[in-house]
């Protein structure tokens, strides 16, 4: 396998606040990463990093074996780099479909909108993806949110993104909606077109659809695992083992 | 039962259409004047002006801003023209052009100070609402002026004073912004930008050039409906739109049309109707002989019940009800 992504040494300070200490982490073509970790380990510091949003202050970041500044989220996105938040980036009033083709809308006639071609790719798109909704008529605000976020997923594959980074895909949801959000980056997996990092809490519902986990602790990343090696057991015990040493260190000072 | 329901919830504009119709049939039958040839196209005239603003308006709206100043922007128009021509010498259609161009540079400087110096649109035109009507008081000396000679004729016929010119530009403009609207990709950003301006600004919608262009829409939309009220009414009136009357007629229209000030939702027909409805009630309690203080009063609930109305509405559909 050939990584697509992979940092050097990425460190970020806010202020006097080290948020993340010379992190090297790789990305294989067409997996699944886990990124794990508790509040403030880091996590969305560096999916931030990664998207363009934050810039490092040193350390590099190489796609495909060549290094990239990310200036930006979009210019991130032009190269095939997208975050997909759970609800920000659609639009509640707009019908499903116009949500997937917004920003790169198909036209036709007198630059009129081609509703028909963009409903019919919409739809075709969604069901090759397994993403089931009512109709790609249907308001945005209409669905739930494990719907909004398979289609916030769904847009970004069909813009041909390469990498999606998912910042805490399964938060605010129930087990279902969880679901059916795992059973979409499972489809992705066996597709292979797209590589994914995934921020999450859930370290179960991590073993079950990543390839590979990685813990971040303090900035750094401490476990890098594939998953068929590690077992939720081993994961739980090192977080509550940071948790004891962090408490100990306390009650000692 | 249900699949009436839901068109109807679709298309919020039939209910405006409803009560468009009912107040016609009521007026229609208290007396008969309602329908005569001269009435009608009183009724025109009235709706025609504040339709026009209000679509411009209802594009504002559903884009997150607002525009106080189209009324007096409406009450400029016709003075540019009159400048131009009697003191600048300009030729007629160059001169019905600036005056149109007035509105619209007056819409980017609204759309400049709202979305470039972040003054939220209420504060910007506001200031702008005043700055102008100090410029039409103070260029006028707060005289009327006479339409001049060079456009008193053939273009004056086209551009309001004939019957039905007024109907037959509030069609057109109305059609031409509905289709923007609803089938553009103009439209779907408007719509977008107003819903969610981050999520519309991350999927690449170019968020400031939408908001300063429907400024600019709105402001030559009441520079337009400002001509064509001079021409009709045949004296060029520092009091044209009333100050503030008829920026608060297209915002009622608009609202009662059933565009939310929320942003991200709005239709151009709905507000066309709103307009005629507002135009109804006055012409029809002015021709039944009651007082025109009541109007106001009637407006007031108007507004109120179909904002009431249009919340419950989009609660429904979000609910999934439809």
């Amino acid at each position: 396998m050939t990584a697509i992504l992979r940092t050097e040494s990425l460190s970020k300070r806010f202020g006097a606040v080290t948020a993340l200490q010379e992190v090297s982490l790789t990305l294989e073509q067409g997996e699944v990463l886990g990124l794990i970790g508790d509040n403030g380990a880091g996590k969305s510091t560096l999916v931030k990093l990664l998207c363009g949003f934050h810039q490092p202050d040193s350390g590099r970041i190489l796609l495909d074996g060549e290094e990239i500044v990310l200036k930006s989220v979009r210019q991130a996105r032009s190269l095939g780099i997208d975050i997909v938040y759970q609800d920000l980036a659609l639009i509640n009033e707009l019908s499903v479909y116009h949500n997937m083709f917004l920003g790169r809308e198909h036209v036709g006639f007198g630059r009129l909108l081609s509703n028909r071609r963009m409903r019919r790719l919409a739809t075709e798109h969604l069901e090759a993806m397994g993403v089931r909704i009512p109709s790609v008529d249907v308001e945005v605000a209409k669905l739930s949110g494990g719907q909004r976020q398979a289609i916030a997923v769904a847009r970004s594959v069909y813009s041909r993104s390469r990498i999606l980074l998912l910042d805490e895909p399964l938060a605010a949801m129930g087990a279902k909606e969880g679901a059916l959000i795992l059973d979409l980056v499972s489809d992705l997996k066996a597709r292979g077109e797209v590589s994914i990092v995934i921020i999450a809490h859930n370290y179960a519902q991590i073993l079950e659809v990543c390839d590979r986990v990685n813990l971040l602790q303090h900035g750094t990343i401490t476990f890098d695992k594939p998953t068929a090696r590690t077992s939720l057991q081993e994961l739980t015990d090192l977080v509550v083992a940071e948790y004891r040493r962090a408490r100990t260190r306390g009650a000692g000072e | 039962m249900r699949r009436i329901r839901e068109e109807f919830l679709r298309h919020r504009e039939a209910s405006v259409l409803v009560v468009a119709i009912g107040l016609g049939l009521y007026f229609v039958s208290v007396t008969d004047v309602f329908v005569s040839y001269d009435n009608l196209v009183n009724i025109s005239q009235a709706t025609a002006p504040a339709a026009i603003v209000a679509c411009g308006t209802v594009l504002l709206l559903v884009s997150g801003e607002i525009d106080l100043s189209v009324g007096v922007v409406a009450a400029l128009a016709p003075f540019m023209m009159h400048y131009a021509i009697d003191f600048w010498g300009m030729p007629a259609i160059p001169a019905i052009l600036l005056a149109l161009l007035t509105g619209t540079a007056i819409g980017l400087g609204n759309g400049f100070v709202t979305v470039v110096l972040r003054v939220p649109s209420f504060v910007t035109t506001l200031g702008t609402f005043y700055v102008v009507t100090g410029v039409v008081l103070t260029t006028s000396h707060a005289y009327p002026a006479e339409i001049p000679a060079a456009v008193d004729g053939t273009i004056g016929q086209w551009l309001g004073a004939a019957n039905w010119a007024h109907l037959g530009w509030a069609l057109v403009i109305v059609t031409v912004l509905h289709i923007l609207l609803t089938r553009t990709r103009w439209g779907l950003h408007t719509i977008a930008v107003g819903g969610n301006l981050l999520g519309a600004s991350e999927a690449g919608v170019r968020t400031g050039r939408i908001k300063i262009g429907n400024f600019m829409i709105g402001g030559t939309l009441g520079a337009f409906a400002g001509l064509i009220e001079a021409f009709r009414i045949h004296t060029i009136d520092p009091n044209i739109g009333g100050g503030t009357g008829l920026m608060f007629t297209a915002v009622s229209a608009a609202v009662i049309g059933g565009t939310a000030l929320a942003g991200g939702s709005g239709t151009i027909i709905g507000c066309a109707l709103g307009a005629l409805v507002l135009a109804e009630l006055q012409n029809g309690m002015n021709l039944i002989g009651i007082s025109a203080n009541p109007y106001f009063l009637i407006l007031g609930a108007a507004i109120l019940l179909s904002m009431i109305a249009n919340v419950s509405l989009t609660r429904l559909r979000r609910a999934g009800r439809t």
